[in-house]
């Protein structure tokens, strides 16, 4: 994103009525014109107005983390958020959940020719609005626009940059039998959000997406004292995936109890109407952690503590088990394991 | 949550668990089998067995109507798809299915052939009025339960007046299931597969009713009991099951009162007489040729058979030599016994349509029991 154009020389963008036509990917005026009207409008900031072909960055505190995510849900606009603030979580939370604090990103956005200017401009105040709200800046982007049918309006793909202090090490191979699994609130929301908008359903209460940059819960956990070995946020393939791979990586196995895993009232029906698990399912705006057993009761009351974490609880233990099974005691009374999903249970979801 | 919950209480389920226990005699074993693959869903995901004494074992039956689906049958829609152009819309459990050379309808998508997800028949009626310019062909498997809504779909879609609608029929029948498996050597002749009774279907009855079970206890004196699909529903069928066993009844009992009466929905099968009528013999996955146990579009509404529309001619295609889903879904194996079970064949790779649908015998046990064949210690 750089470049300026002397003002009063150029019709200002139609962002009532206009549209995304090929010209706007096209490197000339009205490609320049697209970003300073609306991206570096919305999202400027002293490094992006530095205007060259990167962004230069001061030195941090501590050691880089990144991390890069792709944003192709359907639909653009849903319960509780859209493409815009989505694509700043959902990378801001894989940054944070490193134990990094978030500070850049950068975004890079494929546009369908025929795509209304007017909601294009709504989903980059959306990012905006929650760049500010992480306190991190988007320092560098790109744009192309592919002809109509070869894409699905837009997608946005953006990379995170934090720095992580020296001395803190989380990593998803550090689980150890006797440690407990904390979840920082209910799961599902988000799956279900973006499935009841897509299939109409309705429910008394509507259930909005949970997402939400999870960079403040994490700073607080962090500084509780508690020995936090793993963060992870659990999106896609929900609570089930991302407890399956920290068990292969730790060499564990998780007993969970299902009774003490919270999930809304709506989405478990929402779930039952369209044969979903709530463990299968994306959340964008929630944690797993896991703490020796003695710091759980100190990690639980800090989640709770914090707005993101007041349904927070102890879902589950870390156990010795070679095959690396996450395996769960039903509200019913029986066993079972919680699997990986089997192929692709909700296209699109973020 | 209203309703749902309560067929699912711990409480309730360990009193039924401790009465189930108290009731079986030591001294033999109880072979009952769930005809159903929602049961068998709801026996996993619950952990049922964990609840049941040693001596009773749930065996699972073919009523999974894509594991059923033979061969032949995904090939034809595939057909449809690549060679036809035709948009197929199909539920989204078949798409994972392997068919004939190495595809099955997700890798014909892949491959560019037009198919789409539909959640519902209508759905699919939806796109062919969207789309008045491609034919528009709906994958209509499943049992009685999704029977009458295809009727209805093919009744719109001729009051509609849609030229560019079709169906390919496979919808398959439960009753005749049943009686294959009774009548199959294993169980009549070499008493390989001790039966004892049948857990009956829970939707599947609430269009058919109880009555047509009434046979099987009569005739083969195989207790029935009819049951919905929560996972008390399932506890408390069985220890009806257990005690009509141990007074040496054999009668079709109904668990599921709350849903299902003896002579079903007959607005339902009259609506699915009107535009059905019997196939004389339908080609099953694991059972193999079944006569009158599948449904055909009557000539009178032939014009939406995709079979006749694109005159497709139905090819058997046998199963990988090395897969047991055949004897799985007849009750004589258990998925373990089955050599390429969970290495070869997994959810991700089917090779076997028993791994294919989570209500599968083969993917209930890799996804929710597989723990068990190997347990851990803490």
């Amino acid at each position: 994103m750089s470049g300026q154009v002397k003002k009063g020389y150029v019709r200002p963008l139609d962002n009532k009525h206009g549209r995304v036509d090929m010209s706007h990917g096209g490197g000339g005026r009205a490609m320049v014109q697209l970003i300073t009207e609306l991206f570096a409008r919305h999202l400027g900031n002293e490094y992006l107005a530095q205007g060259n072909d990167g962004a230069c960055l001061p030195p941090g505190n501590g050691r880089l983390v990144v991390s890069t995510d792709s944003h192709v849900v359907s639909p653009l606009f849903f319960p509780g958020g859209d493409i815009g603030c989505l694509s700043v979580h959902g990378t801001v939370n894989d940054v944070a959940v490193m134990g990094a604090t978030p500070l850049y990103l950068t975004a890079g956005f494929i546009l369908e020719e025929g795509f209304p200017l007017a909601d294009l401009a709504r989903i980059v105040e959306s990012m905006a609005r929650a760049a500010n709200e992480a306190g991190v800046k988007l320092v560098a982007g790109d744009t192309k626009v592919v002809e109509q049918g070869k894409g699905d309006g837009v997608f946005i793909t953006t990379t995170g940059v934090g720095f992580l202090p020296e001395g803190l090490h989380l990593s998803g191979d550090l689980a150890r039998p006797g440690d407990a699994v904390l979840v920082s609130g209910s799961i599902g929301d988000h799956g279900v959000a973006i499935m009841s908008r897509r299939e109409n359903l309705s429910f008394d209460a509507p259930i909005l997406s949970d997402t939400a940059a999870l960079n403040g819960l994490t700073a607080n956990l962090l500084a509780s004292g508690a020995h936090i070995k793993v963060m992870r946020d659990p999106t896609r393939g929900g609570l089930a995936a991302t407890l399956n791979e920290i068990a292969h990586q730790s060499g564990v196995g998780i007993h969970l109890e299902e009774a003490a895993i919270p999930v809304k009232p709506e989405v478990n029906a929402a779930c039952e109407l369209l044969g979903l698990d709530p463990l299968n399912i994306a959340n964008e705006g929630k944690l797993i952690a896991i703490c020796a057993a003695g710091d759980a009761d100190k990690l639980l009351t800090a989640m709770r503590a914090h707005p993101l974490g007041r349904e927070a609880a102890i879902i589950g233990k870390v156990v010795e088990d070679p095959n690396a099974f996450v395996q769960m005691k039903t509200r019913f009374g029986g066993r079972r394991m919680v699997d990986w999903l089997s192929g692709e249970q909700l296209p699109r979801i973020c | 949550m209203k309703y749902v919950d309560e067929f699912r209480d711990g409480a309730i389920a360990k009193r039924i668990s401790a009465a189930i226990a108290n009731q079986v005699r030591p001294d033999r074993r109880y072979n009952f089998m769930e005809f159903c693959g929602g049961h068998t869903h709801a026996i996993s995901r619950y952990g049922v067995p964990d609840l049941l004494p040693a001596n009773v074992r749930m065996i699972h039956g073919p009523g999974c109507p894509v594991c059923v689906l033979p061969i032949g049958r995904i090939d034809l829609a595939i057909r449809l798809a690549l060679e036809q152009g035709a948009i197929l819309c199909t539920y989204a459990d078949t798409l994972r299915i392997p068919a004939s050379g190495g595809l099955s309808l997700m890798k014909a998508k892949a491959r560019r052939g037009d198919i789409r997800m539909v959640y519902a028949v209508t759905d699919a009626l939806k796109i062919a009025r969207d789309n008045p310019d491609k034919e528009v062909v709906f994958f209509a498997i499943g049992f009685e339960t999704t029977t009458p809504p295809t009727a209805v779909a093919i009744r719109q879609a001729r009051a509609e007046g849609l030229k560019n609608f079709s169906v390919l029929c496979c919808h398959v029948l439960t009753p005749s299931a049943i009686m294959n498996i009774l009548e199959s050597p294993e169980v009549r002749e070499l008493g390989t597969v001790p039966l004892d009774g049948f857990i009956g279907p829970a939707h599947v009855s609430t269009v058919i009713g109880s009555r047509p079970y009434e046979f099987f206890a009569e005739e083969y004196r195989k207790p029935v009991v009819i049951a919905g699909f929560e996972p008390l529903d399932v506890m408390q069928a069985i220890l009806m099951l257990v005690r009509q066993v141990n007074e040496g009844r054999a009668t079709v009992e109904n668990e599921f009162t709350r849903a299902v009466t003896p002579e079903g929905n007959v607005k339902a099968q009259n609506l699915v007489s009107e535009v059905f009528e019997l196939r004389r013999s339908f080609e099953w996955r694991g059972l193999g040729e079944v006569p009158y146990s599948a449904l055909k579009i009557r000539a009178g509404f032939a014009e939406f058979d995709a079979e006749q529309r694109f005159h497709l001619e139905y090819q058997p295609v046998p199963d990988n030599k090395a897969c047991e889903c055949g004897a799985i879904l007849r009750g004589v194996k258990n998925p373990t016994d089955c050599k390429i079970f969970g290495n070869v064949c997994t959810p991700e790779n089917p090779m076997g349509s028993c791994m294919v649908s989570s209500e599968g015998a083969c993917a209930a046990h890799y996804t929710y029991g597989r723990y068990k064949d190997v347990e851990a210690t803490e």
